[in-house]
């Protein structure tokens, strides 16, 4: 039967009148709001990373494990995810300004920032504002001490790094019948390398390392010289470097070590940058020695293995790192929440984050879940060397893929 | 702590404050003749850091042995400058001058960025790595080619104000803009030609500072300070004062790096500009202005 478009409109029948009752109930609730954001689209999620200023190059890296995430969350069954990108330049307040400016253009979830002083300025916005931040990397231990119940961190703090550090370098120096027993402890000033001083300082005594601490130098991150501070740590005779660094500084200090015509048996790194492929491909073989005690990846674990072919097909080259396998999990946990949470709004999905238990994941450790604080403290962390240009995992030992070799070979015997 | 570490760490901290002392006479040429802040003397020493960068990466030349081309390049760079840009502004108050080279130093760091992006960038030069060994001492090969090739290149403009018939026309404008004016010469083209040397003193620099310091675009407005605070400590229009300063400069916070703590050494310099402003506020070897 033919009917007149009239005839249609005007037409109610008890179904339609039903189902628009409902319909109007299920809005006035809000459920019904709910339900369609969760059926809408991808959940915005606005990443923030330091993209220029001193931290580009670590920025950019993370960055990677942005951009291979989406194929391993759909093979995951995971929903989509709309990356919202921002760069904190390296700074505190463009931190806080690009945080709010993320929020305010609809993010619905940040993810973010690789450095304790701009993740805690975007911490305080994401609470203020009540949007849940899933932080990448940051390890100043105050971060998630506020109380927060918007922030959570899928990363070791400073006192966690170091006492699997110092755990890892006894089983190191065990392994090659080889310590130093001295060296000069050289940090950043920034927001990491003090809380990083902080830390070592208190922890170093509980364990017993066979080395003392001579000298403690601290040192600006985007200093343009650092050949002051590697004569004087070289003055002291110390037989082995202790570091907290960034990457630029990092590059600066071995270039340095060279002219001064100084190999120390050993460089302990307790932070970024000896490990990063630009340090690698900058430097070359004098890039080859260093050890880096640090949040790494599990080689045996399944996700880890995925995720290390996906970056190895889009970005040929280049090592899988502490940058990529935490911000990968990072946009993880926010899948992971959005799908279980079905819904954007904020306090449902920093509910599912709280509830998260994610065990094929890619860092060492038992997984990702959060305690009360917001913090994962089942992490574990792990000693890589770098040799041929290649990381290579020496301890722990069950989830090392080689042994380690101390002393490091001199710089003026590299060819 | 032994001697020789005192000596290393002064000789490393005066050759790389020659280096600096060239790039600031650059910015106390211009003032002291065309009486311009150059806002943008840090970021016009990134572009020649960037060009050296370009022309070691692409045709292998060594950035010390391209001073002078880069200089060259930078001479043009400034001299456009101040001929289509600059000498309008000259009447006007200083204000909108700051402001006009703000603005320049804003779209420089924005294109250097925009065309090599945010990460720092370095040459590996064959004698990158190289140290000299003079008995205890251990100086930085690089340091002391830099140093030398500051050397010559200042003695050059020495010479060029002391004795070449424009130089010293370019100082009599400094001295007298009437006078200067009134014996029939061209100020406008002599403050262009000033502000390319001014240019081409920060080409020179920058080709060799790429030796010494990893560059980014971001870097331009710390070279910037760092000129400002070496002239004002020389003295501001004082080539010589501009050298001194970056001597004292580079000596003072290298020497804080040792006997104090190295992240606190731009808190010596800065002390230093305290000083030589509570005391000698011309600079050392300023003259007071009447």
């Amino acid at each position: 039967m033919r009917r007149t478009p009239q005839t249609n409109y005007l037409r109610l029948t008890r179904r339609s009148f039903a189902a628009g009752a409902g319909a109007a109930a299920l809005l006035a609730t809000g459920t019904g709001l709910d339900f369609a954001r969760a059926q809408g689209g991808p959940l915005k999620v606005g990443v923030l990373l330091p993209r220029s200023g001193a931290q580009a190059g670590i920025g950019q890296d993370c960055q990677r494990g942005v951009e291979i995430a989406p194929p391993i969350f759909k093979a995951l069954g995971l929903p989509e995810l709309a990356i919202m990108n921002a760069d904190t330049e390296t700074n505190v307040e463009v931190a806080r300004a690009r945080a709010e400016k993320l929020i305010n253009d609809g993010a619905q979830l940040l993810v973010g920032a690789f450095d304790s002083g701009q993740t805690t300025a975007i911490a305080q916005v994401a609470e203020q504002k009540g949007i849940p931040l899933v932080i990448n990397i940051a390890a100043a231990p105050p971060i998630t001490e506020q109380g927060y119940k918007f922030v959570f961190r899928n990363f070791p703090t400073a006192p966690m790094i170091l006492s699997d550090a110092f755990a890892n370098q006894k089983e190191v120096f065990d392994a090659t019948g080889a310590a130093p027993k001295s060296v000069v402890f050289m940090h950043v000033n920034d927001t990491f390398g003090t809380a990083m001083q902080q830390g070592i300082s208190a922890v170093l005594p509980r364990f017993n390392m066979p080395y003392k601490i001579v000298e403690q130098i601290a040192y600006d991150a985007t200093s343009r010289d650092l050949s002051v501070e590697v004569a004087k740590a070289k003055a002291t005779g110390a037989e082995a470097l202790l570091m907290v660094s960034r990457l630029n500084d990092a590059i600066l200090i071995t270039r340095e070590l060279v002219k001064h015509r100084w190999s120390p048996m050993i460089v302990l790194s307790m932070g970024p940058g000896w490990y990063e492929d630009q340090y690698l491909k900058t430097l070359g073989k004098l890039s080859d020695g260093p050890m880096s005690f640090v949040p790494w990846y599990d080689p045996n674990k399944k996700l880890a293995q995925q995720l290390e072919a996906a970056l190895a097909n889009s970005y040929p080259g280049i090592n899988m790192n502490t940058n990529h396998v935490f911000t990968f999990e990072a946009l993880l946990v926010a899948a992971d929440s959005y799908k279980r949470a079905r819904s954007t709004e904020a306090k449902a999905l920093a509910d599912a984050i709280r509830a998260t238990n994610i065990t094929d994941n890619v860092s060492i450790g038992l997984g990702i879940q959060f305690n009360e604080k917001g913090q994962n403290d089942k992490l574990k962390n792990a000693a890589i060397q770098n040799r041929g240009g290649k990381l290579l995992t020496v301890a722990p030992k069950g989830a090392s893929n080689a042994k380690p070799e101390l002393p490091m070979q001199p710089y003026d015997r590299r060819g | 702590m032994a001697a020789e570490i005192y000596l290393n760490v002064a000789v490393s901290g005066l050759l790389t404050g020659l280096v600096y002392g060239l790039m600031a006479a650059g910015l106390s040429v211009i003032f002291g003749v065309v009486r311009v802040v150059n806002f943008a003397h840090g970021e016009m020493m990134t572009v020649a850091m960037y060009l050296a960068i370009v022309l070691f990466n692409s045709f292998g030349l060594d950035p010390l042995v391209m001073a002078v081309p880069i200089a060259g390049v930078l001479f043009a760079l400034g001299y456009a400058m101040q001929a289509g840009l600059i000498n309008p502004f000259i009447t006007r108050p200083e204000y909108s001058q700051f402001m006009l080279l703000i603005a320049v130093a804003l779209i420089i760091v924005n294109v250097l960025l925009l065309v090599f992006g945010p990460d720092a960038r370095n040459v590996q030069t064959s004698y990158a790595f190289d140290s000299f060994l003079l008995g205890p001492l251990i100086i930085d090969a690089t340091k002391v080619y830099a140093g030398a090739a500051t050397l010559v290149i200042t003695a050059a403009l020495f010479v060029f104000f002391q004795g070449a018939p424009l130089g010293k026309a370019i100082r009599a404008c400094a001295d007298n803009y009437t006078g200067a004016l009134v014996v029939g010469l061209n100020v406008k083209r002599l403050y262009a030609l000033t502000f390319g040397i001014g240019a081409a003193c920060v080409g020179a620099a920058g080709s060799m500072l790429v030796l010494l310091v990893d560059v980014t675009p971001s870097l331009g407005p710390a070279l910037t300070l760092l000129a400002f605070i070496i002239v004002i400590t020389g003295g501001l229009g004082s080539m010589a004062g501009a050298v001194l300063g970056g001597l004292l400069i580079g000596f003072t916070e290298a020497m804080a790096g040792l006997f104090f703590t190295p992240s606190a050494k731009s808190m010596f310099s800065f002390g230093l500009l305290v000083l030589v402003l509570l005391f000698r506020p011309q600079g050392i070897l300023g003259k007071r202005m009447s």
